[in-house]
């Protein structure tokens, strides 16, 4: 197996705080990823520079062997890494359907003239386009909800949404940024079933960030565990969650 | 598909036409009132170009009636050359048209130069730039003796009337809702809803802020070179910081983000600033109350407090009218 992502010793400083401390992951081509670690641990800073939103101070990010560091985030999207976020990003005002249609824009052709003239290839790109953003919503059982507006959505109908819409991008890696976040355990195990799904579906590599050991242990094949920017434990999750580094950074010293 | 049908708007604009035009042949209408209909209508022009920067992709913008001087001067200056060479010129009304979409591109231009640089800036940031840059443009005619500083630019020939106005304003509609009815609109539309994300689903943020400030810069120019050739005159004060003002709360009164709301606006503020100069005389009449043509602002001032107070979200909100949407295209 090839590796998908490549990320090698990144490092990542904020002032004088260093957030992410020489952080190296080979993601690959298939896997389902995770990446663990207490609260403030530098977790989500990982994904923003991979996805371009922060460039490293060091390092590097390899993309199917290309170095995608420093590229605008959108450019990165496009090369075909997708992701969600913690706190959802949805267009709220947007309707569900439209959300999904947005994710397809890069792809479309129509500019600003074909679109302000109506051309028949206008039309019939709007047509795919909205045959595809609909069969994604089936998958995600939100079709009913197409019409509606987005944020009226409850909350676990939002991340499936949110999901959805990285999809739309077509990409090869998905970062989930805490998918299960907020969920109840009904809705936890659709989720990690779901999961499962998508990667064998749509042929994409899972990296996920997670706080739920259930989702961790359950759908992971390999984890990595960082600590105040550093990794301290990589491997399979039942190994890692023995580790005692890890036991320490989660629950303290013993005795302490 | 059901044959062929003329679109809603077009239709409307075309009985639109037909009752303001039979009422002023008719006598009904006096060429006040066509004449602040015609205000109205560049004010929708107006309203709903810079609608497609504010309410559509979310930036804000302080300094459309700069877009709008641009046209205004360079439209004004191509016809009223072309004027004085040949004054009984029979191709006047092409040249006319020609220079109308001239001072639109122009404008277009003006609102790429500023839109790139500024777009690094969000809400608040980009208001005060915009608005020192609707402010420039304003100080630079003042001091160009070529188009007459303060004097303003005289001898604009009277090409814009009704039938001109309605037609511009028509395709400006047309044009703005197609393209938010589109891929790119859609675009503009995540973008004001979360940036971040809209990046993060592989839109071109730059690119699409630049296009909404070119689209609406355009207009406004179009806008702008339509009221030089009613008025017969563009000058320095029409463009400044009040009217930019004016043109942001029709767009919040009718409802940032609704092209219906826009037009509301526009039409309502238009005839209410001039209506109430009527209504002001008629109780300053009947009460012998010492008020006077001022206290037209104070009045207009209470109502869109007390508009802003009741419907926060605008008349309109986000909804559009039937008349406005066209049908989804992926149906």
């Amino acid at each position: 197996m090839s590796a998908l992502l490549r990320v090698e010793k990144m490092t990542h400083r904020f002032g004088g705080l260093r957030a992410v401390s020489d952080f190296n992951v080979e993601v690959p081509e298939g896997a389902i990823y995770g990446l663990i670690g207490p609260n403030g641990s530098g977790k989500t800073t990982t994904f923003n520079l991979i996805t371009g939103i922060y460039v490293p101070s060091e390092g590097k990010v390899l993309f199917e062997g290309k170095e995608i560091t420093g590229k605008k985030p959108f450019k990165i999207v496009q090369s075909g890494v997708a992701r969600t976020f913690q706190n959802l990003r949805i267009f709220g005002s947007l309707s569900v359907l439209d959300n999904i249609k947005v994710a397809h824009h890069f792809r479309t052709k129509t500019g600003f003239f074909r679109s302000v003239l109506r051309t028949p290839g206008f039309k019939r790109e709007e047509i795919a386009v909205r045959e595809e953003a609909m069969s994604l919503l089936t998958l995600m059982r939100l079709e009913g909800r197409a019409k509606e507006q987005a944020k009226n959505l409850p909350y676990g109908e939002l991340r499936r949404l949110e999901i959805a819409r990285a999809l739309a991008t077509k990409p090869k890696l998905l970062l989930l940024d805490e998918p299960a976040a907020g969920m109840n355990p009904k809705e936890v195990h659709e989720l990690m079933e779901l999961i499962v799904r998508v990667r064998d579906e749509f042929k994409v590599t899972i990296f996920l960030i997670e706080h739920h050991m259930k989702v961790v242990k359950g759908i992971c094949e390999r984890v990595k565990v960082i600590d105040f920017g550093e990794t301290i434990a990589e491997g399979n999750p039942d190994e890692v969650c023995r580790d005692p580094k890890v036991l320490e950074a989660y629950l303290g010293k013993r005795g302490a | 598909m059901t044959g062929f049908r003329i679109p809603k708007l077009t239709l409307s604009a075309l009985a639109l036409f037909a009752v303001v035009e039979g009422l002023a042949r008719a006598g009904v209408l006096n060429g006040y009132i066509v004449h602040i209909v015609n205000l109205s209508l560049i004010y929708v022009i107006l309203a709903v170009s810079l609608n497609l920067i504010n309410g559509i992709t979310g930036q804000f913008s302080l300094g459309h009636m700069g877009f709008a001087a641009v046209g205004a001067y360079v439209s004004g200056t191509v016809t009223s050359i072309v004027f004085k060479l040949q004054p009984d010129s029979t191709i006047g009304y092409a040249v006319f048209i020609a220079a109308i979409v001239l001072g639109g591109l122009a404008a277009a231009v003006v609102g790429f130069l500023i839109g790139f640089p500024s777009l690094r800036l969000k809400g608040d940031y980009l208001a005060i730039v915009t608005l020192g840059f609707g402010e420039i443009i304003r100080t630079i005619l003042n001091n160009i003796p070529f188009v007459g500083g303060p004097r303003g630019l005289l001898g604009i020939p009277k090409f814009s009337n009704f039938g001109v106005i309605l037609v511009a304003t028509l395709l400006a509609l047309i044009v703005i809702r197609n393209l938010i009815e589109s891929s790119p609109g859609r675009a503009m539309l995540a973008i004001r809803e979360n940036e971040l994300a809209a990046e993060l689903v592989g839109v071109d943020t730059t690119k699409y802020k630049v296009l909404a400030f070119m689209v609406g810069a355009f207009f406004a120019g179009v806008a702008g070179g339509l009221l030089a050739h009613l008025l017969q005159i563009a000058h320095p004060t029409q463009f400044g910081f009040m009217g930019s003002v004016l043109v942001l709360i029709m767009v919040y009164a009718g409802g940032v983000g609704s092209l219906t709301g826009s037009v509301i606006g526009a039409f309502a503020l238009t005839f209410l600033s001039e209506g109430l100069r009527l209504v002001i005389d008629v109780v300053a009449e009947t009460t012998k109350l010492p008020i006077g043509g001022e206290w037209r602002m104070v009045v207009y001032a209470v109502l869109l407090i007390v508009i802003m107070l009741y419907r926060t979200e605008g008349l309109m909100g986000t909804r559009e009218s039937r008349i406005i949407t066209l049908e989804e295209a992926g149906k």
